[in-house]
Protein backbone atom coordinates (compact mmCIF):
# COMPACT_ATOMS: atom_id res chain seq x y z
CA UNK A 1 0.00 0.00 0.00
CA UNK A 2 1.76 3.04 -0.77
CA UNK A 3 0.73 5.72 0.66
CA UNK A 4 0.83 9.97 -0.58
CA UNK A 5 4.33 10.33 0.91
CA UNK A 6 5.69 7.70 -0.86
CA UNK A 7 3.82 8.50 -3.85
CA UNK A 8 5.26 12.47 -4.12
CA UNK A 9 8.51 11.03 -2.26
CA UNK A 10 9.72 8.39 -5.30
CA UNK A 11 8.67 10.96 -7.46
CA UNK A 12 11.07 13.62 -5.58
CA UNK A 13 13.52 11.18 -5.54
CA UNK A 14 13.55 10.58 -9.05
CA UNK A 15 13.06 14.14 -9.88
CA UNK A 16 16.43 14.83 -8.14
CA UNK A 17 18.71 12.15 -9.78
CA UNK A 18 17.55 13.84 -13.15
CA UNK A 19 18.10 17.34 -12.12
CA UNK A 20 21.31 16.74 -10.79
CA UNK A 21 22.84 14.29 -13.61
CA UNK A 22 24.43 17.24 -15.09
CA UNK A 23 26.83 18.69 -12.45
CA UNK A 24 25.78 22.17 -12.71
CA UNK A 25 27.66 23.28 -9.83
CA UNK A 26 30.82 22.41 -11.19
CA UNK A 27 30.18 24.14 -14.54
CA UNK A 28 33.60 25.31 -15.86
CA UNK A 29 35.74 23.67 -13.23
CA UNK A 30 38.66 21.68 -15.14
CA UNK A 31 40.29 20.21 -12.24
CA UNK A 32 41.71 16.66 -13.32
CA UNK A 33 41.43 14.28 -10.24
CA UNK A 34 43.50 11.11 -10.37
CA UNK A 35 43.57 11.57 -14.08
CA UNK A 36 39.89 11.78 -15.41
CA UNK A 37 38.05 15.65 -14.83
CA UNK A 38 36.37 16.31 -11.82
CA UNK A 39 33.05 16.19 -13.46
CA UNK A 40 33.41 12.62 -14.51
CA UNK A 41 33.82 11.49 -11.21
CA UNK A 42 30.91 13.19 -10.26
CA UNK A 43 29.16 10.93 -12.84
CA UNK A 44 30.99 7.76 -12.00
CA UNK A 45 29.46 7.94 -8.67
CA UNK A 46 25.84 9.38 -9.93
CA UNK A 47 24.97 6.42 -11.97
CA UNK A 48 26.16 4.12 -9.23
CA UNK A 49 24.01 5.99 -6.79
CA UNK A 50 21.16 5.98 -9.51
CA UNK A 51 21.41 2.16 -9.84
CA UNK A 52 21.05 1.75 -6.13
CA UNK A 53 18.32 4.07 -5.97
CA UNK A 54 16.41 2.26 -8.88
CA UNK A 55 17.40 -1.23 -6.64
CA UNK A 56 15.63 0.52 -3.27
CA UNK A 57 12.68 1.40 -5.85
CA UNK A 58 11.97 -2.00 -7.21
CA UNK A 59 12.04 -3.62 -3.74
CA UNK A 60 9.62 -1.20 -1.89
CA UNK A 61 7.90 0.96 -3.95
CA UNK A 62 7.46 -1.25 -7.44
CA UNK A 63 4.06 -0.97 -8.76
CA UNK A 64 3.64 2.69 -7.58
CA UNK A 65 1.26 5.00 -9.85
CA UNK A 66 0.50 2.65 -12.00
CA UNK A 67 -0.96 -0.88 -10.02
CA UNK A 68 -4.03 0.08 -7.87
CA UNK A 69 -3.07 -0.44 -4.46
CA UNK A 70 -6.47 -0.19 -2.72
CA UNK A 71 -6.70 3.97 -3.37
CA UNK A 72 -6.44 5.35 -6.51
CA UNK A 73 -3.66 4.79 -8.42
CA UNK A 74 -2.21 6.99 -11.00
CA UNK B 1 46.10 -7.89 -45.33
CA UNK B 2 43.91 -5.41 -42.93
CA UNK B 3 41.47 -5.33 -45.53
CA UNK B 4 40.59 -8.74 -46.39
CA UNK B 5 40.85 -10.05 -42.75
CA UNK B 6 38.55 -6.80 -41.88
CA UNK B 7 36.15 -8.36 -44.76
CA UNK B 8 36.53 -11.87 -43.79
CA UNK B 9 35.84 -11.25 -39.80
CA UNK B 10 32.34 -9.53 -41.53
CA UNK B 11 31.38 -11.95 -42.97
CA UNK B 12 32.07 -14.53 -40.86
CA UNK B 13 30.39 -12.27 -38.21
CA UNK B 14 27.14 -12.20 -40.91
CA UNK B 15 27.55 -16.06 -41.05
CA UNK B 16 27.42 -16.71 -37.07
CA UNK B 17 24.29 -14.08 -37.19
CA UNK B 18 22.44 -16.19 -39.95
CA UNK B 19 23.36 -19.42 -37.93
CA UNK B 20 22.18 -18.05 -34.65
CA UNK B 21 18.84 -16.88 -37.03
CA UNK B 22 18.82 -20.98 -38.07
CA UNK B 23 18.82 -21.94 -34.39
CA UNK B 24 16.22 -19.41 -33.57
CA UNK B 25 14.12 -20.29 -36.31
CA UNK B 26 13.93 -24.00 -35.21
CA UNK B 27 12.79 -23.00 -31.64
CA UNK B 28 10.22 -20.72 -32.86
CA UNK B 29 6.42 -21.04 -33.09
CA UNK B 30 4.52 -20.07 -36.55
CA UNK B 31 2.58 -17.55 -34.68
CA UNK B 32 3.21 -13.76 -35.29
CA UNK B 33 3.15 -12.96 -31.40
CA UNK B 34 6.05 -15.41 -31.50
CA UNK B 35 8.22 -13.50 -34.61
CA UNK B 36 7.20 -10.24 -33.21
CA UNK B 37 7.75 -10.63 -29.78
CA UNK B 38 9.41 -13.87 -29.05
CA UNK B 39 6.37 -15.19 -27.20
CA UNK B 40 7.07 -12.39 -24.01
CA UNK B 41 9.61 -14.11 -22.93
CA UNK B 42 12.99 -12.25 -22.80
CA UNK B 43 15.82 -12.61 -19.20
CA UNK B 44 17.07 -9.91 -17.84
CA UNK B 45 20.44 -10.39 -20.25
CA UNK B 46 18.72 -10.33 -23.63
CA UNK B 47 16.15 -7.83 -22.94
CA UNK B 48 19.02 -5.68 -21.54
CA UNK B 49 21.58 -6.00 -24.20
CA UNK B 50 18.97 -6.13 -27.34
CA UNK B 51 17.07 -2.62 -26.62
CA UNK B 52 21.11 -1.12 -26.41
CA UNK B 53 22.39 -3.22 -29.40
CA UNK B 54 19.27 -2.01 -31.28
CA UNK B 55 19.95 1.91 -30.56
CA UNK B 56 23.59 2.03 -30.22
CA UNK B 57 26.02 -0.05 -31.60
CA UNK B 58 27.30 1.82 -34.12
CA UNK B 59 26.87 4.97 -32.19
CA UNK B 60 29.21 3.76 -29.10
CA UNK B 61 32.19 2.74 -31.69
CA UNK B 62 31.84 5.80 -34.07
CA UNK B 63 29.25 9.33 -33.70
CA UNK B 64 29.96 8.77 -29.84
CA UNK B 65 33.64 8.95 -29.79
CA UNK B 66 33.65 11.06 -32.61
CA UNK B 67 31.46 14.01 -31.01
CA UNK B 68 34.21 13.43 -27.85
CA UNK B 69 37.04 13.79 -30.29
CA UNK B 70 35.47 17.02 -31.48
CA UNK B 71 33.66 18.75 -28.93
CA UNK B 72 35.14 17.01 -25.62
CA UNK B 73 33.85 14.53 -23.70
CA UNK B 74 30.84 16.44 -21.88
CA UNK B 75 28.47 14.09 -24.56
CA UNK B 76 29.05 10.80 -21.19
CA UNK B 77 27.14 13.44 -19.22
CA UNK B 78 24.43 13.76 -22.01
CA UNK B 79 24.28 9.72 -22.71
CA UNK B 80 23.93 9.48 -18.57
CA UNK B 81 21.16 11.86 -18.77
CA UNK B 82 19.61 10.67 -21.33
CA UNK B 83 19.42 6.77 -21.10
CA UNK B 84 20.75 5.91 -17.37
CA UNK B 85 18.20 7.94 -15.84
CA UNK B 86 15.38 9.77 -18.16
CA UNK B 87 15.17 6.26 -20.47
CA UNK B 88 15.21 4.27 -17.48
CA UNK B 89 12.39 6.30 -16.13
CA UNK B 90 10.44 5.45 -18.97
CA UNK B 91 10.91 2.29 -18.72
CA UNK B 92 9.18 2.25 -15.86
CA UNK B 93 6.59 4.64 -16.59
CA UNK B 94 6.08 3.67 -19.85
CA UNK B 95 7.39 0.04 -20.04
CA UNK B 96 6.16 -1.32 -17.13
CA UNK B 97 2.42 0.03 -17.99
CA UNK B 98 3.07 -1.14 -21.17
CA UNK B 99 3.84 -4.79 -20.31
CA UNK B 100 0.99 -5.19 -17.90
CA UNK B 101 -1.36 -4.23 -20.50
CA UNK B 102 0.19 -6.38 -22.81
CA UNK B 103 0.03 -9.01 -20.70
CA UNK B 104 -3.55 -9.05 -20.13
CA UNK B 105 -4.92 -8.13 -23.39
CA UNK B 106 -2.15 -9.64 -26.02
CA UNK B 107 -0.87 -6.46 -27.28
CA UNK B 108 2.06 -6.52 -29.59
CA UNK B 109 2.20 -2.56 -30.76
CA UNK B 110 1.97 0.40 -29.26
CA UNK B 111 -0.84 1.10 -31.99
CA UNK B 112 -2.59 -1.53 -31.10
CA UNK B 113 -3.00 -0.59 -27.04
CA UNK B 114 -3.99 3.09 -27.75
CA UNK B 115 -6.59 1.44 -30.59
CA UNK B 116 -7.82 -0.61 -28.12
CA UNK B 117 -7.97 1.59 -25.29
CA UNK B 118 -9.63 4.18 -27.26
CA UNK B 119 -11.66 1.79 -29.38
CA UNK B 120 -10.52 3.48 -32.81
CA UNK B 121 -8.84 1.93 -35.46
CA UNK B 122 -8.20 5.60 -36.53
CA UNK B 123 -5.68 6.28 -33.68
CA UNK B 124 -4.22 2.61 -34.50
CA UNK B 125 -3.22 3.59 -37.89
CA UNK B 126 -2.54 7.08 -37.27
CA UNK B 127 0.40 5.78 -34.77
CA UNK B 128 1.30 3.08 -37.39
CA UNK B 129 1.42 5.92 -40.10
CA UNK B 130 3.23 8.64 -37.50
CA UNK B 131 6.24 5.72 -36.45
CA UNK B 132 6.47 4.49 -40.14
CA UNK B 133 7.40 7.92 -41.59
CA UNK B 134 9.78 7.89 -39.27
CA UNK B 135 11.04 4.66 -39.39
CA UNK B 136 11.55 4.50 -43.08
CA UNK B 137 14.06 6.85 -43.74
CA UNK B 138 15.72 5.39 -40.82
CA UNK B 139 16.54 2.52 -42.23
CA UNK B 140 17.39 4.21 -45.21
CA UNK B 141 20.25 5.83 -43.45
CA UNK B 142 21.55 2.68 -42.22
CA UNK B 143 21.90 1.16 -45.47
CA UNK B 144 22.97 3.89 -46.83
CA UNK B 145 25.48 3.72 -44.04
CA UNK B 146 26.31 -0.15 -44.51
CA UNK B 147 26.75 0.30 -48.46
CA UNK B 148 29.26 3.56 -47.98
CA UNK B 149 31.02 1.41 -44.95
CA UNK B 150 31.84 -1.63 -47.74
CA UNK B 151 32.30 0.78 -50.41
CA UNK B 152 34.87 2.51 -48.72
CA UNK B 153 36.31 -0.69 -46.95
CA UNK B 154 36.71 -2.71 -50.11
CA UNK B 155 38.15 0.59 -51.91
CA UNK B 156 34.60 0.86 -54.69
CA UNK B 157 35.51 -2.94 -55.52
CA UNK B 158 32.08 -3.27 -54.16
CA UNK B 159 30.16 -0.41 -55.28
CA UNK B 160 27.58 1.08 -53.01
CA UNK B 161 24.35 0.01 -54.53
CA UNK B 162 25.77 -3.29 -54.70
CA UNK B 163 27.27 -3.33 -51.06
CA UNK B 164 23.71 -2.18 -49.42
CA UNK B 165 22.02 -4.58 -51.91
CA UNK B 166 24.24 -7.46 -50.24
CA UNK B 167 23.84 -6.21 -46.53
CA UNK B 168 19.60 -5.70 -47.37
CA UNK B 169 19.33 -9.17 -48.88
CA UNK B 170 21.45 -10.65 -45.97
CA UNK B 171 19.13 -8.54 -43.37
CA UNK B 172 15.94 -10.02 -44.93
CA UNK B 173 16.91 -13.64 -44.89
CA UNK B 174 18.03 -13.57 -41.41
CA UNK B 175 15.27 -11.69 -40.34
CA UNK B 176 12.81 -13.62 -42.04
CA UNK B 177 14.30 -16.93 -40.81
CA UNK B 178 15.02 -15.34 -37.49
CA UNK B 179 12.46 -13.21 -36.12
CA UNK B 180 12.85 -11.55 -32.46
CA UNK B 181 14.14 -14.28 -30.80
CA UNK B 182 17.59 -14.52 -32.95
CA UNK B 183 17.72 -10.98 -33.13
CA UNK B 184 17.79 -10.65 -29.52
CA UNK B 185 20.44 -13.55 -29.63
CA UNK B 186 22.60 -11.87 -32.01
CA UNK B 187 21.95 -8.50 -30.05
CA UNK B 188 23.21 -10.21 -27.31
CA UNK B 189 26.46 -11.53 -28.58
CA UNK B 190 26.93 -7.98 -29.95
CA UNK B 191 26.79 -6.61 -26.50
CA UNK B 192 29.16 -8.41 -24.65
CA UNK B 193 31.57 -8.22 -27.83
CA UNK B 194 31.10 -4.35 -27.77
CA UNK B 195 31.17 -4.13 -23.76
CA UNK B 196 34.68 -6.32 -24.29
CA UNK B 197 36.70 -5.08 -26.57
CA UNK B 198 35.80 -1.28 -25.70
CA UNK B 199 37.41 -1.85 -22.28
CA UNK B 200 40.32 -4.22 -24.25
CA UNK B 201 41.13 -1.09 -26.30
CA UNK B 202 40.90 1.33 -23.41
CA UNK B 203 43.25 -0.62 -21.42
CA UNK B 204 46.03 -1.47 -24.51
CA UNK B 205 46.02 2.41 -25.52
CA UNK B 206 46.97 3.10 -21.58
CA UNK B 207 49.93 0.31 -20.98
CA UNK B 208 51.10 1.85 -24.85
CA UNK B 209 51.04 5.45 -24.40
CA UNK B 210 54.35 6.61 -22.28
CA UNK B 211 53.39 7.88 -19.31
CA UNK B 212 49.69 6.92 -19.51
CA UNK B 213 47.15 9.49 -18.55
CA UNK B 214 49.99 11.92 -17.73
CA UNK B 215 50.93 12.23 -20.86
CA UNK B 216 47.02 12.31 -22.20
CA UNK B 217 46.01 15.10 -19.57
CA UNK B 218 49.25 17.21 -20.48
CA UNK B 219 48.47 17.35 -24.58
CA UNK B 220 44.69 17.46 -23.94
CA UNK B 221 45.64 20.93 -21.48
CA UNK B 222 48.34 22.07 -24.11
CA UNK B 223 45.66 21.43 -27.33
CA UNK B 224 42.36 21.74 -26.30
CA UNK B 225 42.18 22.90 -22.35
CA UNK B 226 38.22 23.55 -23.06
CA UNK B 227 38.25 19.38 -22.90
CA UNK B 228 38.48 19.16 -19.04
CA UNK B 229 36.32 21.92 -17.73
CA UNK B 230 32.63 20.55 -17.94
CA UNK B 231 30.59 22.97 -20.47
CA UNK B 232 31.59 24.86 -23.56
CA UNK B 233 30.07 26.84 -26.83
CA UNK B 234 28.86 23.43 -28.29
CA UNK B 235 27.85 21.94 -24.83
CA UNK B 236 25.68 24.38 -23.36
CA UNK B 237 23.15 23.77 -20.99
CA UNK B 238 20.23 24.25 -23.17
CA UNK B 239 21.68 22.20 -26.18
CA UNK B 240 22.63 19.43 -23.80
CA UNK B 241 19.09 18.86 -21.77
CA UNK B 242 17.47 19.24 -25.51
CA UNK B 243 19.48 16.61 -26.71
CA UNK B 244 19.33 14.66 -24.08
CA UNK B 245 15.11 15.09 -23.26
CA UNK B 246 14.13 14.71 -26.99
CA UNK B 247 16.73 11.45 -27.60
CA UNK B 248 15.29 9.73 -24.40
CA UNK B 249 11.32 10.39 -24.75
CA UNK B 250 12.20 9.63 -29.12
CA UNK B 251 14.17 6.39 -27.82
CA UNK B 252 11.14 5.01 -26.06
CA UNK B 253 8.60 5.74 -28.34
CA UNK B 254 10.74 4.20 -31.43
CA UNK B 255 9.18 1.24 -32.58
CA UNK B 256 11.71 -1.17 -32.61
CA UNK B 257 12.63 -0.36 -28.33
CA UNK B 258 9.20 0.47 -27.68
CA UNK B 259 8.21 -2.86 -28.99
CA UNK B 260 10.62 -4.58 -26.22
CA UNK B 261 8.96 -3.13 -23.50
CA UNK B 262 6.47 -6.29 -24.44
CA UNK B 263 9.06 -9.18 -24.89
CA UNK B 264 9.63 -9.10 -20.89
CA UNK B 265 9.40 -12.38 -19.35
CA UNK B 266 8.38 -11.53 -16.01
CA UNK B 267 7.97 -8.32 -13.96
CA UNK B 268 11.52 -9.07 -12.13
CA UNK B 269 12.90 -9.32 -15.22
CA UNK B 270 11.51 -5.49 -15.36
CA UNK B 271 12.62 -4.82 -12.47
CA UNK B 272 16.33 -5.99 -12.93
CA UNK B 273 16.90 -4.12 -15.98
CA UNK B 274 15.11 -1.01 -14.38
CA UNK B 275 18.49 -1.11 -11.98
CA UNK B 276 21.22 -1.86 -14.42
CA UNK B 277 20.25 0.89 -16.79
CA UNK B 278 22.87 3.10 -15.41
CA UNK B 279 25.65 1.21 -14.84
CA UNK B 280 25.02 -0.39 -18.14
CA UNK B 281 25.45 3.17 -19.25
CA UNK B 282 28.38 3.71 -17.27
CA UNK B 283 30.25 0.65 -18.19
CA UNK B 284 29.83 1.42 -21.85
CA UNK B 285 30.08 4.87 -22.74
CA UNK B 286 32.77 6.29 -20.36
CA UNK B 287 35.25 4.02 -21.72
CA UNK B 288 34.58 4.64 -25.28
CA UNK B 289 33.90 8.42 -25.18
CA UNK B 290 37.33 8.49 -23.36
CA UNK B 291 39.26 7.18 -26.54
CA UNK B 292 37.10 9.76 -28.16
CA UNK B 293 38.50 12.33 -25.87
CA UNK B 294 42.44 10.88 -25.76
CA UNK B 295 42.69 10.66 -29.52
CA UNK B 296 42.68 14.62 -28.84
CA UNK B 297 44.97 14.58 -26.23
CA UNK B 298 47.60 12.06 -28.26
CA UNK B 299 47.40 14.54 -31.02
CA UNK B 300 46.03 12.11 -33.87
CA UNK B 301 43.94 13.45 -36.88
CA UNK B 302 40.60 12.79 -37.63
CA UNK B 303 38.94 14.33 -40.24
CA UNK B 304 35.29 14.09 -38.36
CA UNK B 305 34.07 16.50 -40.83
CA UNK B 306 34.71 14.50 -43.87
CA UNK B 307 33.13 11.28 -42.46
CA UNK B 308 36.88 9.79 -40.68
CA UNK B 309 36.72 8.11 -37.44
CA UNK B 310 38.66 8.57 -34.47
CA UNK B 311 38.45 5.04 -33.18
CA UNK B 312 39.65 3.37 -36.44
CA UNK B 313 42.62 5.62 -35.61
CA UNK B 314 43.30 5.14 -32.08
CA UNK B 315 43.66 1.00 -32.88
CA UNK B 316 45.94 1.37 -35.48
CA UNK B 317 48.45 3.91 -33.39
CA UNK B 318 48.02 1.93 -30.40
CA UNK B 319 46.94 -1.72 -30.96
CA UNK B 320 47.66 -4.89 -32.58
CA UNK B 321 46.35 -5.12 -36.20
CA UNK B 322 44.43 -7.87 -35.69
CA UNK B 323 42.89 -6.07 -32.28
CA UNK B 324 42.27 -2.97 -34.49
CA UNK B 325 40.48 -4.53 -37.59
CA UNK B 326 38.40 -6.77 -34.94
CA UNK B 327 36.72 -4.12 -33.33
CA UNK B 328 36.67 -2.23 -36.77
CA UNK B 329 35.01 -4.93 -38.96
CA UNK B 330 33.33 -6.07 -35.88
CA UNK B 331 31.41 -2.37 -35.34
CA UNK B 332 30.74 -2.25 -38.67
CA UNK B 333 28.88 -5.37 -39.23
CA UNK B 334 26.77 -4.32 -36.07
CA UNK B 335 26.13 -1.63 -37.58
CA UNK B 336 24.56 -3.46 -40.54
CA UNK B 337 22.57 -5.52 -38.56
CA UNK B 338 21.20 -2.99 -36.50
CA UNK B 339 18.15 -2.52 -38.95
CA UNK B 340 17.03 -5.99 -38.49
CA UNK B 341 14.86 -5.00 -35.60
CA UNK B 342 13.74 -1.71 -37.20
CA UNK B 343 12.54 -3.96 -40.47
CA UNK B 344 10.78 -6.51 -37.80
CA UNK B 345 9.36 -3.44 -36.02
CA UNK B 346 7.88 -1.82 -39.30
CA UNK B 347 6.68 -4.99 -40.61
CA UNK B 348 4.77 -5.30 -37.22
CA UNK B 349 3.17 -1.94 -37.62
CA UNK B 350 1.78 -2.45 -41.02
CA UNK B 351 0.56 -5.22 -40.81
CA UNK B 352 -0.60 -5.44 -37.03
CA UNK B 353 -2.13 -2.45 -37.29
CA UNK B 354 -2.90 -0.85 -40.81
CA UNK B 355 -3.21 -4.35 -42.93
CA UNK B 356 -5.42 -5.90 -40.37
CA UNK B 357 -7.79 -3.83 -39.19
CA UNK B 358 -8.01 -1.85 -42.40
CA UNK B 359 -8.06 -4.51 -45.16
CA UNK B 360 -8.39 -8.04 -43.56
CA UNK B 361 -9.52 -8.04 -39.97
CA UNK B 362 -10.01 -11.88 -39.66
CA UNK B 363 -6.93 -13.06 -40.11
CA UNK B 364 -5.38 -16.19 -38.92
CA UNK B 365 -2.38 -16.21 -36.37
CA UNK B 366 -0.40 -18.32 -38.94
CA UNK B 367 -1.46 -16.21 -42.02
CA UNK B 368 -0.49 -13.03 -39.90
CA UNK B 369 2.65 -14.70 -39.40
CA UNK B 370 3.39 -15.35 -43.24
CA UNK B 371 2.31 -12.04 -44.07
CA UNK B 372 4.38 -10.36 -41.43
CA UNK B 373 7.97 -12.11 -42.75
CA UNK B 374 6.16 -11.09 -45.78
CA UNK B 375 6.20 -6.95 -45.02
CA UNK B 376 9.71 -6.89 -43.59
CA UNK B 377 10.51 -7.87 -47.46
CA UNK B 378 8.65 -5.40 -48.87
CA UNK B 379 9.95 -2.51 -46.14
CA UNK B 380 13.36 -3.77 -46.62
CA UNK B 381 12.95 -3.86 -50.67
CA UNK B 382 11.07 -0.82 -50.33
CA UNK B 383 14.11 1.17 -48.49
CA UNK B 384 16.79 0.15 -50.35
CA UNK B 385 15.31 1.02 -53.56
CA UNK B 386 14.70 4.77 -52.44
CA UNK B 387 18.49 4.85 -50.75
CA UNK B 388 20.16 3.84 -54.29
CA UNK B 389 18.06 5.65 -56.14
CA UNK B 390 18.72 8.67 -53.73
CA UNK B 391 22.32 7.78 -53.82
CA UNK B 392 22.63 7.66 -57.30
CA UNK B 393 20.79 11.41 -57.95
CA UNK B 394 18.60 9.74 -60.59
CA UNK B 395 16.12 12.38 -62.09
CA UNK B 396 14.02 14.68 -59.28
CA UNK B 397 16.56 11.85 -56.45
CA UNK B 398 18.87 14.77 -55.11
CA UNK B 399 16.06 16.68 -54.03
CA UNK B 400 13.45 13.67 -52.60
CA UNK B 401 16.71 11.82 -51.58
CA UNK B 402 18.08 14.46 -49.25
CA UNK B 403 14.63 15.12 -47.70
CA UNK B 404 14.48 11.70 -47.15
CA UNK B 405 17.82 11.62 -45.23
CA UNK B 406 17.06 14.96 -43.20
CA UNK B 407 13.94 12.85 -42.17
CA UNK B 408 15.90 10.10 -40.97
CA UNK B 409 18.57 12.58 -39.36
CA UNK B 410 15.33 14.02 -37.30
CA UNK B 411 13.54 10.76 -36.35
CA UNK B 412 14.91 10.91 -32.54
CA UNK B 413 12.73 14.08 -32.47
CA UNK B 414 10.00 12.65 -34.60
CA UNK B 415 9.45 9.92 -32.00
CA UNK B 416 9.86 11.93 -29.38
CA UNK B 417 6.43 13.90 -30.16
CA UNK B 418 4.69 11.03 -29.66
CA UNK B 419 6.06 10.52 -26.26
CA UNK B 420 4.09 13.08 -24.34
CA UNK B 421 0.03 12.21 -25.52
CA UNK B 422 0.92 8.38 -25.21
CA UNK B 423 2.25 9.13 -21.36
CA UNK B 424 -0.92 11.37 -20.82
CA UNK B 425 -3.11 8.64 -22.37
CA UNK B 426 -1.67 6.02 -20.40
CA UNK B 427 -2.28 7.72 -17.07
CA UNK B 428 -5.42 10.01 -17.59
CA UNK B 429 -8.35 8.79 -17.88
CA UNK B 430 -10.14 11.70 -19.20
CA UNK B 431 -7.93 11.63 -22.15
CA UNK B 432 -10.06 11.29 -25.17
CA UNK B 433 -9.69 9.70 -28.51
CA UNK B 434 -9.91 13.37 -30.25
CA UNK B 435 -7.57 14.38 -27.29
CA UNK B 436 -4.63 12.38 -28.14
CA UNK B 437 -5.15 12.51 -32.23
CA UNK B 438 -4.80 16.16 -31.81
CA UNK B 439 -1.93 15.99 -29.25
CA UNK B 440 -0.38 13.39 -31.97
CA UNK B 441 -1.18 15.38 -35.18
CA UNK B 442 -0.38 19.00 -33.98
CA UNK B 443 3.31 18.65 -33.00
CA UNK B 444 4.27 16.38 -35.76
CA UNK B 445 2.93 19.23 -38.19
CA UNK B 446 4.68 21.67 -36.42
CA UNK B 447 7.61 20.28 -35.82
CA UNK B 448 8.42 19.14 -39.54
CA UNK B 449 7.15 22.20 -40.32
CA UNK B 450 10.01 24.03 -38.48
CA UNK B 451 13.00 21.90 -39.76
CA UNK B 452 12.20 21.81 -43.24
CA UNK B 453 10.38 25.54 -44.30
CA UNK B 454 12.83 28.33 -44.76
CA UNK B 455 13.98 30.44 -41.71
CA UNK B 456 11.36 33.62 -42.35
CA UNK B 457 11.63 36.97 -40.46
CA UNK B 458 8.17 37.91 -39.53
CA UNK B 459 8.08 41.43 -37.97
CA UNK B 460 11.16 41.12 -35.58
CA UNK B 461 10.41 37.22 -34.53
CA UNK B 462 11.92 34.37 -37.18
CA UNK B 463 9.67 31.86 -37.68
CA UNK B 464 11.00 28.29 -38.52
CA UNK B 465 13.83 28.61 -37.09
CA UNK B 466 15.77 25.61 -35.35
CA UNK B 467 16.18 27.16 -32.00
CA UNK B 468 15.04 29.22 -30.17
CA UNK B 469 16.52 31.20 -26.86
CA UNK B 470 19.07 28.00 -27.48
CA UNK B 471 16.42 25.45 -26.71
CA UNK B 472 16.26 22.53 -29.86
CA UNK B 473 12.49 23.22 -31.24
CA UNK B 474 11.59 18.84 -30.67
CA UNK B 475 11.36 20.58 -27.12
CA UNK B 476 8.90 22.82 -27.91
CA UNK B 477 7.20 20.69 -30.34
CA UNK B 478 6.71 18.16 -27.42
CA UNK B 479 5.16 20.86 -24.61
CA UNK B 480 2.60 21.76 -27.72
CA UNK B 481 1.66 18.37 -28.21
CA UNK B 482 1.26 17.96 -24.28
CA UNK B 483 -1.13 20.90 -23.84
CA UNK B 484 -2.94 20.31 -27.13
CA UNK B 485 -4.04 16.37 -25.63
CA UNK B 486 -4.94 18.09 -22.34
CA UNK B 487 -6.78 20.91 -23.72
CA UNK B 488 -8.63 19.07 -26.77
CA UNK B 489 -9.74 16.03 -24.32
CA UNK B 490 -10.97 18.17 -21.30
CA UNK B 491 -13.42 19.80 -24.11
CA UNK B 492 -14.28 16.73 -25.81
CA UNK B 493 -16.34 13.07 -24.35
CA UNK B 494 -14.61 10.00 -24.46
CA UNK B 495 -15.60 7.67 -27.15
CA UNK B 496 -18.88 5.04 -25.19
CA UNK B 497 -16.41 2.04 -27.59
CA UNK B 498 -13.43 3.18 -25.48
CA UNK B 499 -11.93 0.55 -23.36
CA UNK B 500 -10.47 3.17 -20.51
CA UNK B 501 -11.31 0.79 -17.58
CA UNK B 502 -9.71 -1.83 -18.44
CA UNK B 503 -6.25 -0.26 -18.80
CA UNK B 504 -6.93 1.32 -15.27
CA UNK B 505 -7.85 -1.10 -12.71
CA UNK B 506 -4.31 -2.98 -13.19
CA UNK B 507 -2.83 -5.17 -10.41
CA UNK B 508 0.86 -6.39 -10.24
CA UNK B 509 1.34 -10.08 -11.67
Amino acid sequence: MASTVERYGWAVVMGILIVLAIPWFLWGVDRVVLGLPLWLWWHIGWMLLASVVFRQFTRRAWGIWIVETGGEAA
Amino acid sequence: MSTSLQLGIIVGYLLVALGVGLAAYRVTDRAAEDFYLASRTFGTVVLLFTVFATLLSAFTFFGGPDTAYAFGPEWILVMGLMDGLIFAVLWYVVGYKQWLLGQRHGYVTLGELLGDRFGSRAIRALVAVVSLFWLFPYVMLQQIGAGGALAALTDGTVPFAAGATLVTGFMIAYVVLAGMRGIAWTDTLQGAFMLCTVWAALGWVLVAVDGGLGTINAGLAATSPEFLALGSEFYSPETMLTFAVSIAFGVAMFPQVNQRFFTAASETVLKRSFALWPVLVLVLFVPAFLLGTWGRGLGLEADIGAGESILPVILAEYTPAWFAALVVAGAIAAMMSSSDSMLLSGSSYFTRDIYRPLVDEGLSERREDRLGRAGVVVFAVGALLASVWAEAEAFGAATVGSILVEIGDLAFGGFAQLALPVIVALYWRRTTATGIAAGIVCPQAVYVAFNFLPETAVGSVSLFSDTYFGWGISIYCMLLGLAVTVAVSAATSPNPNANAEDHFRLEAD
